[in-house]
Order: structure tokens, then sequence, then C-alpha cells
């Protein structure tokens, strides 16, 4: 009976980032036109136009390979899988032996090698342009993200994302400045991983400025879909992670009620519903950056991460 | 001593980092003196902060000197001088920002791991705030190196200065005396600097330090 009950409580984290990532998708987009002073597309927008994609002909470019047909579903898979190993309600649930941080990581690298690949298979100028810069990104944002993964999980003393929660809550960690410093690339890494403002506009077909719409430019119907909805689960899962990762609190850990399990999602989704508003604010207050400057950005991050590591060195000793 | 005294500590002077860091990363000149501001305010802090810690209180005197004269009186000043200049909205540049911070995070490492085996008859806290402070003073100087206005130049000394007395602070007993010459010192030296920064401006029509090179050399094949 137990098995089935931890069972149960691991397949609802599951469905709930798929459940919740459109949604969060259309707060974002929505707010975002309330502060550029449009109306903007309802909240649920993103799941009509999901069910609408499902439900049109896949339209495939001569020569198209089976890694063309593939991708989407694997990219799909690959970050859903990312997204419901990272605990969201509760600590401790059956799979979160495998929720490591390095693997998530892996995980969406993994996803986005096989879109930079089937960008590049149609063998469109776009596509190339789109997967050369997406390649460019990646390249500069996974060793921030690494050397962010490596100061936590230093803070906490592993790399599982439950046990990093639990101690971020009952441990000792104190005042650390290195956590702050390590947010702040974190966010950077997110804003660029999401292909947000500075980096990159989702909203723009504007082919000088696209990086992550130029890849799936040639993608229709389902396997259009499949991408849309792997783009809200990646924005949902930056969000969790944040929230696991650095504001914890309100999550179940130890106690596996149904009260607490209630408790910790009430605190989940208010939280990412909260960075869903916080995101297009910052949004709208920057503007969008060169290509050629996006070395700079990132690199930021990447020195701010590695300066967390020096500092946490410092104050723990060798 | 307590963590969270330490951590405090740990805390001010790791900010102070940053902002040395941050100031290597900027190209306007204007964002530059702000950045130099936070960063003496950051670190009339910590200054404090070490005297509420080992109850010397001749030290608050420090904090306020550092508060009011770099917080406050060199970039009010400065300001002023970018101004009169009119290089306020220049954009330096700087030698890759990407290098140049590569740089600095290897001095910063090389800092640490020069003071961090020092394990005999030092605090903690001394040998953090030391280890900090050796960064601080190295990326000043390679804010010097970096920049070609004569305007960053200064910034960097004065940041390279900052970093002077965070080390000063963390080491016990560092006389009331010294403390208020090298303040004096420094307000001397920076107006000095502000003299010259007008003579090169009028003799050569810029503030790039470039063209001192350049107009050294023509010296030299004349000869």
């Amino acid at each position: 009976m137990a098995i089935i009950y931890e069972l149960a409580a691991q397949g609802m984290q599951m469905i709930l980032v798929l459940a919740v990532a459109p949604f969060i998708l259309g707060v974002t987009r929505r707010f975002k036109a309330r502060l550029l002073r449009r109306i903007g597309p309802p909240l649920l927008q993103p799941y009509r136009d999901i069910w609408k994609l499902m439900h049109k002909e896949a339209v495939m470019a001569h020569g198209a390979s089976w890694l063309y047909r593939s991708t989407p579903y694997l990219l799909f898979a690959s970050t859903w899988v990312a997204a419901a190993l990272i605990p969201t309600y509760s600590t401790g649930l059956l799979f979160s032996w495998s929720a490591d941080l390095i693997a998530i990581v892996a995980l969406l690298a993994t996803g986005r090698f096989a879109l930079a690949l089937a960008g590049m298979d149609v063998g469109t100028a776009f596509g190339g342009i789109g997967s050369s810069r997406e390649m460019l990104i990646a390249s500069l944002a996974e060793p921030a993200m690494l050397l962010v993964v490596l100061t936590v999980s230093l803070v906490a003393g592993t790399t599982q994302l439950s046990a990093i929660a639990e101690h971020m809550i009952h441990g000792s960690v104190g005042l650390r400045v290195s956590l702050g410093l390590v947010l702040f690339a974190f966010v950077f890494v997110a804003i660029a991983e999401n292909a947000r403002i500075p980096i990159d506009n989702p909203a723009t077909h504007l082919e000088l400025t696209m990086v992550h719409e130029a890849m799936v430019l040639e993608y229709s119907g389902r396997h259009l879909a499949m991408i849309e909805a792997a783009a809200a689960l990646k924005l949902t899962l930056y969000f969790s992670l944040l929230v696991c990762l650095f504001f914890p609190f309100g999550i179940a850990t130890g106690d596996k009620s149904i009260v607490a399990f209630a408790i910790g999602l009430g605190f989940y989704l208010s939280k990412i519903t909260l960075l869903a508003v916080l995101l297009p604010i910052g949004e709208t207050a920057v503007a969008k950056m060169r290509v050629f400057r996006y070395p700079i950005f990132l690199g930021g991050a990447f020195a701010t991460a590695a300066l967390a590591v020096f500092l946490l060195f410092v104050s723990q000793g060798f | 001593m307590t963590s969270l005294q330490f951590d405090i500590a740990h805390l001010l002077a790791g900010g102070m980092l940053v902002l040395s860091l941050l100031l290597l990363y900027q190209d306007r000149i204007l964002a530059t003196l702000n950045v130099f501001a936070l960063q003496a305010i950051v670190l009339s802090l910590a200054v404090a902060w070490q005297a509420y810690v080992q109850g010397a209180m001749h030290l608050m005197v420090t904090a306020v000197i550092a508060l009011v004269v770099k917080g406050f009186v060199i970039p009010g000043a400065l300001n002023r001088i970018v101004y009169r200049l009119g290089i306020h909205r220049e954009i330096e540049q700087v030698i890759g920002a990407g290098p140049t911070m590569l740089t600095g995070l290897g001095l910063i490492a090389l800092s640490i791991l020069l003071v961090m085996p020092v394990k005999v008859g030092v605090t903690a806290l001394a040998r953090e705030d030391l280890a900090f402070a050796l960064a601080v003073i190295l990326l000043g100087l390679l804010m010097m190196i970096t920049r070609r206005n004569a305007v960053t130049q200064i910034v960097g000394f004065m940041s390279l200065e900052n970093g002077l007395i965070l080390a000063a602070t963390g080491a016990k007993g560092m006389p009331l005396v010294v403390e208020i010459s090298v303040a004096f010192s420094i307000l001397i030296a920076f107006s000095v600097f502000g003299i010259f920064v007008f003579r090169i401006r009028e003799r050569f029509d810029t503030v790039d330090l470039g063209a001192l090179d350049r107009f050294r050399r023509e010296r030299s094949t004349l000869q």
C-alpha cells in the first residue's frame, strides 16, 4: 500500500509539471502584454495552441531524415524527465535519489544537442544559423551552470536536489555571499537557456534576432506542439530549480501526509507564479542584446559563479 | 567569534571583491564612478563591522573617513571632472572584457592560494580579510593596466587603496594617526591627479593616455 502511495506522489509530480507548464508560460505572456499596454492572450492560450497544433497536419521538408522526425519527441521526453525529477512540493519522493543536479544539466544538454542537429538536418540557412547560435550560447552557459552546481553542492555536501533542499531548510547554512552570487549567475544562465530577452526574443520571427525560433522554423503540426510543450516545460523547470535550490521554504520534508503535500503544493505554485510575473518585468526593462555581446553577458555569469566558488573555499577552507 | 559574525564579515569583504570585479567589467565612465562609490560604502561597512567585532572603536573613525571621503567626496569630484571634460558619455575601449575578467579571476585565485596557507597565529577572519584585500589590490592594479583613460586609472588607484584599508583593518592594531595620514595623502594624491588630468587634456586635447605614448615615441625618433 505504501509503495502505491509513494508511486502516486511521484506520478503526481510528473503530471503536475506537465500540467502547470503551459499555464506558467501563459502568465508570463499575459503579464508581459499588460506591461506593454496590450490586452494579451488569455492565460490558457498555450494549452489551446498545443491542442490546435496536435490536430494539424505535420508538413515535412523534402529530404528530412529520421532525425528530424524523432527530435521533437526526444526533446520533449528529456525535458519532461528533467522537470519531473526536481522536487516541487515534497522532497524524498520515490525517484528522488535520481534527481541529481548534474544529471539534469546533462538531460537538458541532450535535448539541446538533438534540436541543434535537427535544425541543420533540413539544410536551410535559418536552421543552420539558429543551431550555430544555440551552440554558442550553450558552450558559454554550461560552464557557468556547472560552477553553480559545484557551489551549491559544496554548500550542501551533495548534488542530490532533494537533499540540497532539505539542507537549505534545516541545515545551518548561515549567511553566504556565495549563494547570492550563485543565484545571480543562475538567473543569467536561466535567461540564456530559455531564450528570453536580452539573449533571445521568444516572441519574434525577425531573422536577425532568432536563435531558438530559427532552429524550429521548419516544424509544424504535432512536432511543433512537442517543441512548444518542451519549451514551456523548460521554463517551468528552471523556475522549479530556482525555487528548490534557493527558496525551498514550505516544501514538505519528511512528513508525507496529504496535508503537508497540499501546503507544499500551494507554496510551490505561488512561488513559480511569482517568478512568472517577475520575469516579464525584467524583460521589459532591458533591450535585446547583439549576438556578439552574448559572451560578455554569459562571461559575467561565469565570473560570478567562479568567484562564488573561490569565496566558498575561503570561508570553508580547503 | 561566532559564525554569524564571521559570515557578515565574509559577506562584506566578499562584496568588496565582487565590486572590484564589477569595476573591471564596466566600460562607461559614470557607471565606473558609481561602482567605485558603492565599493567605498561597502568598505566603510566592513571596517565598521570589524570595529564592532574587535571592539576597537578607533576603527569607527576609519569607517567614517572612508564613507565620507571615498564614498561621497571623491566620486562626486570625479563626477564633476568627467562632466567638465565632457567625457561623461564616453565608452572606454577595455582590452576585451572577457580576458580581463579571466585575468582578474586568476589574480583572485592567486591571492587566496597565497594567503590561505598561513595558519600560525592568525584568526580565520584576519586571514580571510587579508586574502580578499590582496585580491582587491591586485584587481586595482589590473584596472590601472587595462584602462587608457586617465579618470578610470585614478579610479583603479583609489580602489587599490580601498584594498589597503581593508587589509589594515583586518590586522589588529593599526594606529589612528597612520590611518588619518593615509586618508589625507589620498586626498592630496587625488588633487594632484585632478590637476594632471586637466594638464594632459590641455596639452593633447584628450585624456586618453595612449596619446602620451605616441608623443614619447615621436620624441625618441627625433633624437
